[in-house]
């Protein structure tokens, strides 16, 4: 298996949807297809970019996850097209089973990291110390957004168990994209699932908690956006000149925690 | 010498060496941007035409990705500070210094006191001037410094990242020169042909599979147009009709690169440049090839486009 030759890289049914797929992306990049699931994240997509960290040809610029590809840049007078294809497929057949091996469901949770160091390890690439514990990253909020009514409404739940839901389960950062330090947080309660505001507003203010389908997100500056606020939060999301700048970066496990008075 | 500042008793590292007079339409430092950060949400941006702003650097003996000032339709007017050496790169136009033309595409030494002005360009759209020394940092004209941010100085006007387009009053600093002035003084500009529609090249996919077989003919039979809606993110474009899908649903959000040609729902496809989104949600028909990035970053509203597949 994991041959590169075509577009479609682990044998599996006549139709797309449940095989890793290797898509170019222009001259300098390739897109990895992952297999379907019913979460909002396709379960190899953290596990291909947490065994890629580990080892990753001279010539690999970027691996940036996303829903159900992740994206890898190269530069083509480094690496040539055919390597960086079965260096991926290669990858991506190893990050798939071991998102099947991980916890045995297709939620979110197999997308953790941890699944994806075990893998490495046991197919004798990383050879190196034992894979950290995913980071945890605490976010402490007020719940004092403007749309609290509007999800409370949505989802039959009083404002108080709305928030309960939110800080109730650790989420995780799925992938990063919209604007930098904005992550896609998945894993929440699933009765906290709502659809984005009919029509977005034109400023959203920094550190504004919210909530669109499947998934939650802090914007980290002012930015128009679409989602439904529910709080607020004065952790520093995005900070350039920070060692790591992004706080949530994908594989993060975020909590969120009630701050100050009762919504 | 005039234009003597504080900061130029620091070191030349740093020194106030041109100072902006107009800035133009739309003048921002770039650079060779910020590659290797998707995965936070950043993207490359720096320079939209890489080649002219490595040609402008190479004619100053600097690095090929050291910072310069990237203009749009024409400007800046900058009076030096000090004796600086420049080079105006990017489509052939008109540079003059104190009202004299002086060429573009050639090294240029600036006396202390005198004005160089960057004209706007009869074909194309960017141009590049580069500094001996290389642009370090902005000194704003309202007293904000801006220097590097994530090891570049490149403005990235979607993310916000690297300092604001310039202003009148702004101070640009220049660091000290890391090379020989190479034995080149001049290079040719681009003579390519302005009066037919521009060539680019495509690779189809990631998502050609969602178009009917009508539209991706049509993308490379058709001629488009670019609209005036275009900036560094990209560049809208006009056809004969929209290109149709083959299928319906919502892509899940997944990667963008530079080149993507991004298809929304009312079929006209955008054109995605140096500061485009790290993701997106709409399918991609076709990505313009590596080496015609830099001819699409020049294309201007009105331009037609044709583009080409191989195979």
């Amino acid at each position: 298996m994991g041959t590169a030759d075509g577009r479609h890289v682990s044998g599996g049914h006549n139709d797309g949807g449940d095989r890793v797929r290797v898509l170019a992306a222009g001259d300098d990049a390739v897109l990895v297809e992952f297999p379907d699931s019913d979460g909002p994240v396709a379960p190899a997509v953290l596990p291909f970019v947490a065994a890629a960290a580990h080892d990753r040809p001279p010539g690999v610029v970027d691996v940036i996850p996303a829903a159900r590809t992740a994206a890898v840049t190269y530069r083509a007078e480094k690496i040539a097209a055919h390597a960086v294809r079965e260096w991926c497929a290669d990858l991506a057949v190893r990050a798939t089973s071991a998102a099947a091996a991980g916890t045995g469901t297709a939620g979110a949770e197999t997308a953790g990291a941890e699944t994806a160091g075990a893998e490495t390890a046991g197919a004798g690439t990383a050879g190196g110390p034992a894979e950290p514990a995913p980071e945890e990253v605490v976010l402490p909020v007020v719940y004092d957004g403007p749309d609290l009514d509007a999800v409370s409404a949505a989802t039959g739940l009083s404002k108080d168990e709305v928030i309960d839901a939110h800080t109730g389960t650790a989420w995780t950062v799925a992938f990063t994209g919209f604007a930098p330090g904005f992550g896609y947080l998945v894993g929440g309660d699933p009765r906290l699932a709502v659809p984005r505001r009919t029509t977005p507003r034109t400023r959203v203010p920094a550190g504004s908690v919210g909530l669109a389908g499947p998934f939650s997100g802090v914007y980290p500056r002012p930015s128009p956006g679409g989602w439904q606020l529910i709080g607020t939060t004065a952790a520093e999301l995005w900070q350039p000149r920070r060692d790591a700048p992004a706080l949530l970066a994908p594989g993060v496990r975020v909590r969120f925690e009630r701050q100050g008075p009762a919504a | 010498m005039t234009g003597t500042d504080g900061a130029e008793g620091e070191g030349a590292a740093h020194d106030g060496c041109l100072e902006v007079e107009e800035p133009g339409p739309f003048t921002t430092v770039q650079d060779g941007g910020r590659p290797g950060l998707g995965a936070l949400g950043v993207g490359r941006s720096g320079a939209a035409d890489r080649a002219a702003m490595a040609a402008a650097n190479r004619l100053v003996g600097n690095p090929e990705r050291a910072a310069v000032l990237e203009s749009t339709m024409g400007g800046p007017a900058v009076r030096a500070r000090r004796p600086v050496m420049i080079a105006v790169t990017g489509p052939a136009t008109v540079v003059e210094v104190d009202g004299t033309a002086v060429g573009s595409h050639c090294r240029v030494l600036l006396r202390a006191g005198q004005v160089l002005s960057v004209g706007a360009p009869p074909h194309g759209l960017r141009n590049y001037l580069a500094v001996r020394g290389g642009v370090t940092g902005v000194r704003g004209a309202d007293g904000s410094v801006h220097g590097p941010e994530l090891d570049s100085l490149a403005t990235d006007v979607l993310s916000g990242l690297g300092p604001p387009a310039l202003r009148a009053g702004d101070v640009l600093t220049a660091g000290r020169a890391a090379a020989p002035l190479p034995s080149a003084d001049l290079i040719p500009p681009d003579r390519a042909a302005h009066t037919g529609p521009v060539r680019l090249p495509v690779v189809w996919g990631p998502r050609d599979d969602w178009f009917t077989d009508g539209a991706r003919r049509l993308l490379v039979g058709g001629e488009w147009t670019v609209t005036p809606d275009a900036d560094r993110v990209g560049a809208r474009l006009h056809g004969p009709e929209g290109l149709r899908r083959a299928r319906g649903g919502e892509l899940a959000p997944e990667s963008m690169v530079t080149g993507a040609l991004q298809v929304p729902a009312d079929g006209l496809p955008v054109l995605f440049l140096a500061d485009h989104p790290v993701t997106g949600g709409y399918p991609v028909i076709a990505v313009v090839r590596g080496a015609a990035l830099d001819a699409a970053a020049q294309l201007r509203p009105g331009d037609r486009v044709v583009f080409t597949a191989a195979g």
